[in-house]
């Protein structure tokens, strides 16, 4: 399809346009005020994020994507609470969040499975340290293994699983303790394609079955259309909200939508907000100038 | 990449490791049993079989060669017999199987000496002392190297002067010891101790800094926090390393027992040793000192088994 021919990315269906009008009734389970952060470091301070305004509703499917540098994984460690912010409020069901709790549960990237505890164990860890029995832990963790359909990997130790199962198995292990939302770190950041688009139909099919709202962090566009009713477009240095785009892809979603007008409206408008004209290259490498010098037989063409 | 490789070549692979890792203590044996039974190679003595002329010689006794060929000439000239003798080592090389002689009666025949401890007596002494030291050391050193690890205004608080403590070498305290301990095993385990803790509150310290963050961070997400946090995860995700570091630091232990058990009162298998050498026992010298090899190697083989059994999960023991 031609670029000039696509509709405008905020042009919204009636399905859709009735959709949002449903989630903006719903009421907000996290709200970032202002928030801002600022590093201390051997140049000087370095203002990572500043005066950042978001909310999100129950059962929302939100994504956080912008450039490399745009403080999307800073912002989440501070909603996760490992990170202190400086200045500005996090509100959860409108109380202040301090510090890291099981209200709400954290994808990594790097799987971050507990290798000495065997994947069950690993699910149930969250459980017992809530000071639940070990038959209620192992029941929960069951279930939820289920749900991810890993119950016959049960007694494996993560190192003995694939990319995909393991960041299953993270998901379990976040879920088991019934967040009220989950944040996900660039969750499939490691996974290569066909593993990858599995797992994004297996989120959202997870999503769409408990009552869980969903931050997710990614770099990748179409993922982010693919999974999300909101994304949130971050810029770098320092780091602050450049659009909240509502994705006007229609729900049901299926990987048969990526050529959808809709989709490839949205896709282009990311685009242009991440990749604007081509910035002038850094100097480091601009100082790495390739000198091509022929090392085979001027006969012996590859070309 | 092992991955790839199929079973069988897995197969001649193992039986190739195994294979050059006897062929590792059998070479240097060959080059013990040829200078020991090949006579042209060093031979620098000579064993007087008939001393003939010599008045001094006698049957047994180890001359030098050129002292022997000297007197040989020296007959000659005075019309005198002639010694006779075969090439020898000298005593402090003994050939392979006397000392593997030297090794069975040890633990069979009662020592020459009277009241000298048998070989096996020596050596259940030096264990005990090396258990005792390497418990006492261990019971301190492996939280405070936790704990430094863990929190770095512990860490900052104990590791300069640690630093500083480590560098005193542990032989330099033993009139120390004595003077508080008394003569007997106090002393020797307090040597023990000193040498091997230091070291090791730096090693698992570091060890346990070396704990992924990630991991941490997921698991106070799930709600850990303080002493759980501890117990729950660094703990156990420190483990199979710290195992791998208790081994290397017992090895140490064992290098720190010769100069500990020559304080005070001799005892343990040092005794043993000096004890035989100043009889020129040294086949019963070298049987005692490759015993603790024996022991020492076997201990580790052993406990590298156990660490593959008690810790299925942990992925650098695949690369061995």
């Amino acid at each position: 399809m031609n670029q000039k021919n696509l509709p405008s990315y905020l042009d919204q269906s009636e399905d859709v346009k009735a959709r949002f009008d449903k989630i903006n009734q719903r009421e907000t389970i996290l709200e970032v005020r202002n928030l801002g952060k600022r590093f201390r470091t051997q140049q000087g301070e370095v203002e990572a994020l500043r005066g950042i305004n978001f909310s999100v509703r129950r059962r929302e499917f939100v994504c956080v994507i912008g450039p490399s540098g745009c403080g999307k994984s800073t912002l989440i460690r501070i909603l996760a609470g490992l990170e202190d912010h400086t200045s500005g409020d996090v509100l959860l069901d409108d109380k202040p969040v301090k510090g890291p709790g099981q209200d709400r549960g954290m994808v990594f990237q790097g799987y971050s499975l507990f290798p000495w505890l065997t994947v069950k164990q690993n699910v149930m860890f969250g459980p017992q340290i809530k000071g639940h029995g070990k038959d209620e832990a192992e029941r929960d963790a069951r279930t939820w293994l289920e749900l991810v359909g890993l119950e016959k990997f049960a007694d494996s130790y993560p190192h003995q699983l694939s990319g995909g199962m393991r960041q299953r198995v993270a998901i379990a292990r976040a879920l088991v303790n019934q967040p009220r939302i989950l944040l996900m770190d660039e969750p499939f950041g490691a996974l290569d394609a066909q593993t990858r688009s599995k797992m994004q139909s297996h989120l959202i099919d997870i999503w769409k079955n408990i009552d869980i709202t969903v931050l997710f962090i990614t770099h990748d566009l179409d993922e982010a259309i693919y999974l999300a009713d909101r994304i949130l477009v971050l810029k770098a240095h320092p780091g602050e909200v450049q659009e909240v785009i509502e994705v006007s892809v229609p729900r049901p979603r299926s990987p048969g939508q990526f050529n959808t007008p809709e989709f490839m409206a949205t896709k282009a408008r990311l685009e242009q907000l991440i990749h604007p004209a081509p910035a002038p290259e850094p100097e480091d490498e601009q100082a790495a100038q390739p000198q091509m010098i022929r090392f085979t037989n001027v006969a012996d063409n590859v070309e | 990449m092992s991955l790839i490789a199929n079973l069988a070549s897995v197969d001649s692979e193992m039986r190739k490791r195994t294979l050059l890792a006897i062929g590792s203590f059998l070479l240097p044996l060959l080059v013990w049993c040829m200078v020991s039974y090949v006579p042209f190679i060093w031979h620098p003595k000579v064993e007087v079989t008939d001393p003939g002329g010599v008045d001094y010689f006698q049957i047994g006794m180890l001359v030098d060669k050129s002292q022997f060929k000297d007197e040989a000439a020296f007959t000659r000239t005075e019309k005198l017999a002639p010694p006779a003798g075969k090439p020898a080592n000298p005593i402090y090389l003994p050939a392979p199987h006397e000392v593997a002689q030297a090794f069975y009666t040890g633990f069979t025949k009662q020592p020459v000496q009277k009241d000298a401890p048998w070989l096996h007596e020596s050596l259940w002494h030096s264990i005990q002392i090396i258990f005792w030291g390497f418990l006492i050391s261990s019971l301190i050193g492996v939280p405070l190297g936790i704990l430094a690890g863990t929190y770095s205004t512990f860490a900052r608080l104990s590791e300069p002067f640690i630093e500083y403590f480590r560098y005193l070498p542990a032989p330099a305290f033993g009139a120390l010891a004595v003077a508080i301990l008394g003569i007997y095993d106090g002393p020797k385990i307090a040597i023990i101790v000193i040498g091997t803790l230091f070291q090791q509150v730096l090693i698992i310290a570091n060890t346990t800094r070396k704990l992924e963050a990630t991991i941490i961070e997921a698991a106070r997400t799930l709600g850990t926090r303080g002493i759980k946090l501890l117990t729950k995860v660094v703990v156990p995700g420190i483990l199979p390393d710290l195992y791998r570091d208790q081994r290397i630091l017992l090895g140490w232990a064992w290098t720190y027992l010769i100069v500990a058990e020559l304080i005070g009162t001799s005892s343990g298998i040092t005794f043993y040793i000096t004890q035989q050498a100043r009889y020129q026992h040294f086949d019963n010298v070298y049987a005692a000192i490759m015993i603790i090899g024996i022991i020492g190697f076997g201990t580790d083989l052993i406990l590298g088994r156990l660490g593959r059994r008690l810790f299925p999960w942990d992925r650098t023991q695949d690369r061995r």
